[in-house]
């Protein structure tokens, strides 16, 4: 850690009203817990760690974003999370309840796109909820409701290939989110995406967050992103990837672009990218800033 | 991707003009080709067609005789003083013109067979399509299912493919006196080499495609909540079709290629016993005009296959065809089989 970043003033000095937030929401109830996970993946060149003794929880209605450099374990942990991969050790608790495979509790939505590309928009959000029991009338008008709630009304009857890369995300999430799950799951969702549907993406998806009672597990490599969007951060370091540290994030919501420039916000992010080690080493005086932004900016 | 005119962009869409053209010509050159060598006399033309014998004694007015044997006969004619027989140059029979395999292709159809319980070509044809039919149908009932099985469980590929790998090399034809020793001489036999030529090859390529299956959609559907019959149903099964439907339109195709095999076997029937006849009776346009028949049969059939798919699978459909668009995307390689 560089010696710009500890010279910060903490934000907690700065705002005594941030702090009550973070109160308010530590009396929440814990959503998911995650206990000493740790991961190896047995290769031909013998076991290699991916994670080592993480260990965090995630509280209702909060939104954490996990930020780390490239290969540091965090699809890794978000497969755990679902159940489609089995951690070697340590636990994962879900309202108290280990998880053991996938679920519905837990949405997920993918760097890939994974709609069916045989169903139309609703049919595709509507898969969750028939396999879940729904009758198809049920299903039908509550899907509809999710699509609209995603701004896509009007493409209920399209097919996948007939949208954009935005709008499949879109689905992908009403998909996720007419399941009703406990938490949501996202794996560089908005990775693939151009700046400007990204940035409109990440409004859109605090906008659904505010209406929907979710919890949301946000992973991506973009600092800017991270800060945007989160209550909290998580910084994972690489090799293999462990916690290093949860930062809270002071930013004053509701968030608008312009805040993305503030003194607050420059600090958070400037706090998450020093953590970050695999930056070019920083020069005595250089800023974490200047010299390392994961994030493109 | 736009069209360049460049005729040598690489993997580069022509211009939809130039893209016709070629089109007209994969089909006109070799028809020019068999035209030149037809027509034009002194292109090929081995032989001779006598229009007066003269005095050679076994000549006969439309003999074919070889160039070499005419001008022998004719220079003994010469020096001794007898009238030189005349003719024209002319192909060998087993190569008519085009207008010849043109006016075949519908006086066959016309055409009594010579002996009494011969069958018409129509119904020589249907009897060969309903023989690729049936064994192609009991080969899919089957390895249809079997290649889903094999593509979705390990245990099912592990038990089966091995050895459909190896029954896969024996020929086919091989088979023929197994099966009309258990069989009969009839169309048994004979579905029998279509079934065993084409359900090994089914099973494997199926089984490949529905392994081929993106596993990103499976997980999705997992973290909805899809349980392991659901996931066979609703997931692997559609998610393959259209490639399983690719897969049976080529497969198709190659039932066909059993068929002449499969039709001497026992009794020779069908298609290949109006060829042998006509063949025998030395009816070579009609030889022509049959084999022709299998190659529009066999287009036009995956033509309307290629048709039905389109209306079959809309999320893969780039708009409304009509039968003639198809036709169109499907002489232009353009299309994705
Ligand atoms: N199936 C596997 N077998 C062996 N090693 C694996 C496997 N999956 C991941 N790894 C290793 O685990 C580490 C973490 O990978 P992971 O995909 O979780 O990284 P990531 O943080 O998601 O990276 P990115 O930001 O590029 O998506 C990597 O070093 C990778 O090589
Ligand atoms: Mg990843």
């Amino acid at each position: 850690m560089s010696a710009s970043v500890l010279e910060l003033p903490d934000y907690r000095e700065l705002a005594p009203e941030v702090a009550a937030r973070f109160d308010k929401i530590s009396e929440r109830p814990v959503i998911l817990e995650v206990r000493n996970l740790n991961k190896v993946f047995e290769s031909a060149e013998g076991p290699r760690q991916a994670l080592k003794e993480l260990s965090f929880e995630v509280r209702r209605r909060e939104f954490v974003t996990v930020i780390g450099p490239s290969g540091c374990g965090k699809s890794t942990l978000i497969r755990m999370l679902a159940g489609l991969d089995e951690q070697s050790s340590g636990q994962i608790l879900l309202d108290g309840r280990e998880v053991s495979g996938p679920g519905p509790d837990r949405g997920m939505v993918f760097q890939g796109y994974t709609l069916f590309p045989w169903l139309t928009v609703k049919k595709n959000v509507m898969f969750g909820l028939e396999i879940g029991g729904h009758s198809e009338a049920v299903a039908e008008s509550e899907a509809l409701q999710w699509i609209e709630m995603v701004g896509l009304g009007s493409f209920a009857n399209a097919y996948p290939n007939q949208l954009s890369g935005g709008m499949k995300q879109r689905v992908a999430i009403a998909r996720a989110l007419a399941n009703k799950p406990r938490i949501l799951i996202m794996d560089e969702p908005f990775g693939a995406l151009d700046a400007q549907t990204r940035c409109q993406m990440q409004s859109h998806l605090i906008q659904i967050w505010r209406q929907v009672d979710v919890t949301i597990l946000f992973i991506t490599h973009d600092l800017e992103e991270a800060c945007y969007l989160s209550d909290r951060i998580m910084v994972l370091g690489s090799n293999p990837g462990h916690l290093m540290e949860f930062i809270r994030n002071p930013v004053p919501r509701p968030r608008s672009d312009e805040q993305c420039l503030s003194p607050v916000f420059l600090s958070v992010k400037k706090k998450a990218g020093g953590v970050d080690p695999p930056g070019p080493i920083l020069e005595p005086g250089a800023t974490a800033e200047d010299s390392h932004d994961p994030g493109g900016g | 991707m736009k069209p360049t005119r460049d005729w040598l962009g690489l993997r580069r869409e022509l211009p939809e003009g130039r893209r016709n053209v070629l089109v007209v010509f994969s089909f006109a050159l070799p028809l020019m080709l068999w035209c030149l060598v037809s027509y034009v006399p002194w292109i090929w033309h081995p032989m001779v067609r006598i229009a007066d014998p003269g005095e050679v004694s076994y000549f006969q007015k439309e003999m074919l005789i070889e160039k070499k044997v005419f001008a022998a006969e004719n220079r003994t004619m010469r020096e001794a003083g007898l009238r030189q027989a005349q003719g024209s140059p002319a192909n060998p029979i087993f190569l008519p013109a085009p207008h010849k395999v043109a006016q075949a292709l519908i006086t066959a159809f016309q055409t009594p067979p010579r002996l009494p319980n011969e069958p018409w070509l129509h119904e020589s044809l249907l009897h060969s399509i309903s023989i690729i039919f049936w064994g192609f149908a009991l080969s899919s009932i089957i390895g249809l299912p079997l290649g889903i099985l094999c593509g979705t469980f390990r245990a099912a590929s592990r038990l089966t493919e091995p050895f459909i790998e190896f029954f896969r090399y024996l020929p086919a034809p091989a088979f023929g006196a197994l099966c009309v020793a258990m069989m009969g001489i009839h169309d048994a036999p004979k579905i029998a080499i279509i079934f065993i030529g084409t359900f090994f090859q089914q099973v494997l390529v199926i089984a490949n495609t529905v392994r081929k299956n993106d596993p990103a959609l499976l997980e999705a559907a997992q973290t909805l909540g899809a349980s392991r019959r659901q996931l066979i149903f609703r997931v692997i099964i559609p998610g393959s079709i259209t490639d399983i439907y690719n897969d049976m339109r080529i497969l198709l195709g190659w039932a066909w290629t059993y068929l002449i095999v499969a039709e001497l076997i026992g009794a020779t029937s069908g298609i290949t016993y109006f060829i042998n006849q006509q063949g025998r009776y030395r009816n070579y346009e009609n030889v022509y005009a049959a084999i022709m028949m299998i190659g529009v049969i066999g287009l036009a059939t995956d033509l309307a296959l290629a048709w039905l798919g389109n209306n079959l699978f809309p999320w893969k459909r780039q708009g409304q065809k009509s039968l003639w668009e198809t036709a169109l995307d499907y002489i232009r390689p353009d299309y994705v089989k």
